[in-house]
């Protein structure tokens, strides 16, 4: 692979948005707490975590080194595509934010929230093909080789990664107040197919490297991928199985059979 | 109270979950099974080979998110019986030894036999005795899984059906 290093410019277009949205949650927390309302220590936590991983892949050295190895890449990816996003969402940012904002400006955001193109974006199929369509876009043609040359699409290219996997995250786990919501039955068969895809793209990847990347490299690649999504997604599906178990917790006081609690 | 004593069979909806989710996990353990101990131990057939069609690659990506869902889920399926009190690990564990030899014989007879996606073991002269060995295997688990979900069915119907 030739030897292009992201400019400092194009990394730090990419690096503001998620320090901004560090700004953003910080604020929100102070904001929250002066309120006098709890915020979930933990919640805290998993959002510094998620946005550090984000970062650390767009810029900095092993974003550096990601340039010119395809296992670091893979590993960038793994961090700013699933596992950043999922630590992100498991923040709550929106929830921290609507208790941070007054009363109004809380309601204008719901509204934004329920609109209809909200709705299509969180609609699990939706996210899903976002999410496996871009990587299959993206290392199935010579996008990828492009994306090393010219840094507008590299910008592009990393900012979709993240947004679809953070889209494709909360569309299926809601710790969020989620306007359009699924059934887990739908969720859990969309996680399937989305899954398998990650799988099959991964496998190909294995066998057929991408443009630029050598045999060796794409097999690690390939196979950390493998892995690496299934280690993320099989968080995704304890966490949804946990929000379905907890929702349908039976009521205290008996039931028909009278065998309950 | 245990779903086993003949005085506390779980009502009659969660006879039936107590099956599924037996089938589920069972399915589920198999490919877990398959996949720790034939691809990456014993190393007789591969997380990826080169030989394979583009179906045998898609339906394996299928089984294998599929039993990632199966097992995570059919275990919280099984912490919610328990929780109800609904919970009869006899009916669940003939559900599972039905999904483990079902499955396993699916994959010795149609994934190997008729696709011919991929074989037990590759480097044998004799794949005859493999396939027997396999095969015969998933038959005598899934028959004691029939065996003993026949048994439990009998239960049901005295006291409930």
């Amino acid at each position: 692979m030739q030897n292009h290093h992201p400019s400092v410019f194009v990394e730090w277009v990419l690096v503001f948005p998620f320090l901004a949205a560090l700004i953003v949650y910080t604020g929100s927390f102070f904001i929250s707490r002066k309120k006098g309302r709890k915020w979930p220590a933990f919640r805290t936590i998993f959002w510094f975590a998620g946005v550090f991983l984000c970062l650390i892949s767009v810029a900095g050295p092993i974003a550096h080194m990601a340039q010119v190895d395809f296992r670091i890449h893979m590993a960038g990816h793994l961090f700013l595509g699933m596992l950043g996003p999922l630590l992100m969402a498991l923040g709550a940012p929106v929830k921290l934010l609507l208790r941070s904002l007054s009363i109004q400006r809380a309601r204008s955001l719901t509204r934004i929230l329920r609109s209809r193109v909200l709705g299509f974006l969180s609609n699990p199929a939706v996210t899903a093909a976002l999410n496996i369509g871009g990587l299959c876009v993206l290392y199935t043609t010579d996008l990828f080789r492009v994306m090393h040359e010219s840094p507008l699409l590299h910008v592009v290219i990393h900012l979709h990664i993240f947004l679809a996997g953070y889209l494709f995250t909360v569309s299926l786990i809601y710790v969020e107040p989620i306007s359009h919501r699924t059934s887990y039955l739908y969720r859990s068969i969309i996680l399937v197919f989305a899954l398998t895809a990650h799988g099959i793209l991964s496998k190909y990847i294995y066998a057929r490297p991408p443009e630029s990347v050598s045999a060796d490299e794409a097999e690690a690649g390939g196979m950390l991928m493998y892995y690496g999504g299934d280690a993320v997604d099989l968080m995704i599906i304890i966490i949804l199985c946990y929000h379905w178990y907890r929702a349908t917790t039976p009521k205290e006081t008996g039931n028909d059979n009278g065998v309950l609690v | 109270m245990k779903g086993d004593h003949l005085t506390g069979l779980p009502q009659k909806g969660y006879v039936s979950r107590n099956l599924w989710t037996g089938i589920l996990f069972g399915i589920g353990l198999a490919a877990f099974l398959d996949e720790v101990i034939f691809h990456q131990l014993l190393g007789w057939h591969f997380f990826y080979d080169r030989s394979t069609t583009r179906i045998g690659i898609i339906s394996d990506g299928f089984f294998h998110a599929f039993s990632w869902v199966a097992t995570v889920g059919s275990l919280f399926i099984v912490a919610d019986l328990r929780r109800r009190n609904a919970w009869w690990p006899t009916r669940w564990i003939g559900g599972a030894l039905v999904g483990l030899g079902g499955f396993n014989l699916y994959d010795g007879i149609v994934q190997h036999k008729i696709m011919g996606i991929h074989q037990v073991r590759y480097d044998t002269d004799n794949l005859l005795i493999y396939d027997i060995g396999w095969n015969l295997t998933a038959i005598i688990i899934l028959t004691v899984g029939i065996i003993v979900l026949l048994q439990t069915r009998k239960r049901v119907k005295g006291r409930i059906g």
